[in-house]
């Protein structure tokens, strides 16, 4: 009897592209709203960010419900975190948090494709970018997902991030404005639609700053 | 640990009940139904399915009820594995009895109910051991509709109309084009008929008997089972062969 072979995968791929930028004293970040699986799409309509705490916001693309385990298992553990501490979590504590959740899973992984945003304890924007298993560092801006491929060489281009081996070390933060890193990302996403057939749709564009957090959307190719 | 499982040698490795459970992880499933579709519309949701249970390609069992109620305020309908659903059923009927033996007023909207199928539907994906359905949960509650579906290894959303399997790929461009705000019942009938008709052509394990079921702030009613008209007198189904040299 030859050996089983399975009929179904654990995993599927719901598409979608995710972008974080961090700025001198804000924080952008955007995901589009399709969700889609093999060549149809599931729903317009779905959002793959999430506030995880007042400083953190995460967003991720890749398999919907390892997504939402990923998000929830974060939120439970920000609460107990809350009430042991008596205060919201940093978000570069946030980040180790979710890069250890990662490797918790290392021979069964979360196939979470993350990019954490926020403003660290200076009031500085941060951006944090992530693999599958918990691989992280912390960079000026960083995109994610199926249209990552596409975004990330023209972020390369416009936002020309200063090398991580420098010493001194230079700031990787953006010079750009608030105004002006919004309309970057929607541009980046506007392209990205064109050429990604698993973006499109909305785009939901979350900006955290002192005055708080905002968010803000922008229709996209429906095609 | 994922190939031993899918062995005969499972149920020794295996303890608790494990044991009983890992015996049908054969990985696919056996007495299967085909497409629910649900929309919102004016009053709540309406939600349709066949009433095949189909046996590979034999057409098994045909009063199949695919679509049933839970609680005061939500409607379930299942593709996929017809056994696996009668489980399923019997988790809400132990969710719902709790949740009524609070005697505290309170009783689970629609929302609460999709979130514990999907956590049941992941949960058993992370076992590797799926229960191999595709479900469609819809209800109201205090005036507010939700529709929402979750499918065999945890993939969950919810929108103003979904489908199942090939409901997916037949249905949801009708819906598209055709769905609005506040649908009257008999405006929603109509288009889940022509969605349930285009499934009839084109879906192999589509058979014609259907239900239509509605939840509104009133409660369920699951309409008799009942049959669409169809009309095979195309003029290209007339004569098929009349353009191939050497047919008959």
């Amino acid at each position: 009897m030859t050996k089983q072979q399975a009929n179904w995968s654990p995993y599927d791929n719901n598409g979608g592209t995710c972008v974080a930028i961090a700025g001198a004293n804000y924080c952008v970040i955007a995901a589009d709203t399709r969700m889609s699986t093999g060549y149809s799409i599931l729903t317009r309509d779905y959002s793959k960010i999430c506030k995880l705490a007042d400083k953190s916001v995460m967003a991720s693309s890749g398999f919907q419900a390892d997504v939402r385990a990923l998000q929830k298992v974060l939120a439970a553990r920000h609460l107990i975190y809350q009430h042991q501490h008596n205060k919201q979590m940093s978000c570069p504590a946030m980040a180790q948090l979710l890069s250890n959740t990662l490797y918790y899973k290392r021979f069964f992984p979360y196939y979470a494709f993350n990019v954490l945003g926020g403003l660290d304890n200076e009031g500085k924007g941060c951006v944090f970018t992530y693999d599958a298993v918990g691989s992280y560092e912390r960079v000026g801006y960083s995109s994610q997902g199926s249209g990552s491929t596409l975004i990330m060489p023209f972020l390369d281009n416009q936002l020309k991030s200063p090398s991580p081996l420098l010493l001194p070390a230079k700031d990787a933060v953006t010079p750009l404005s608030e105004p002006e890193a919004i309309d970057l990302v929607k541009t980046c996403f506007a392209s990205a639609t064109e050429r990604d057939i698993y973006t499109g749709d909305k785009l939901e564009i979350v900006v955290l700053n002192a005055a708080g957090i905002r968010s803000e959307y922008m229709e996209l190719r429906k095609d | 640990m994922g190939t031993s499982k899918n062995s005969a040698y499972a149920y020794q490795i295996v303890g608790g009940w494990d044991r009983l459970a890992s015996l049908n992880t054969w990985g696919y499933p056996y007495v299967t139904g085909t497409s629910v579709i649900g929309i919102k519309y004016k009053d709540g949701i309406l939600m349709t399915a066949d009433m095949g249970g189909s046996y590979g390609s034999t057409l098994r069992y045909k009063s199949v009820e695919r679509m049933k109620p839970v609680g005061k305020h939500s409607l379930l309908g299942a593709s996929g594995e017809i056994s696996d659903f009668q489980e399923i059923l019997s988790y809400l009927d132990e969710l719902i009895l709790y949740d009524n033996m609070w005697d505290d007023g309170n009783s689970l909207g629609p929302k609460e109910v999709h979130n514990y199928l999907t956590r049941v539907m992941y949960n058993r994906r992370n076992k590797f051991n799926p229960l191999w359905n595709s479900l469609v949960l819809g209800g109201i509650k205090n005036g507010q509709k939700y529709l929402g579906t979750v499918n065999m290894i945890g993939v969950h959303f919810e929108d103003n109309h979904v489908a199942t399997g090939f409901g997916n790929h037949l249905a949801r461009p009708i819906l598209r084009d055709e769905w609005h705000e506040n649908l009257s019942f008999e405006e929603g009938v109509k288009l889940l008929e022509k969605c349930m008709r285009v499934l009839l052509y084109r879906d192999r394990s589509a058979v014609n008997k259907l239900q239509i079921a509605k939840i509104t702030e009133e409660g369920v009613t699951l309409s008799k089972p009942y049959a669409l008209k169809t009309f095979w007198q195309f003029s290209a189904f007339q004569n098929p062969t009349v353009g191939a040299e050497g047919s008959w």
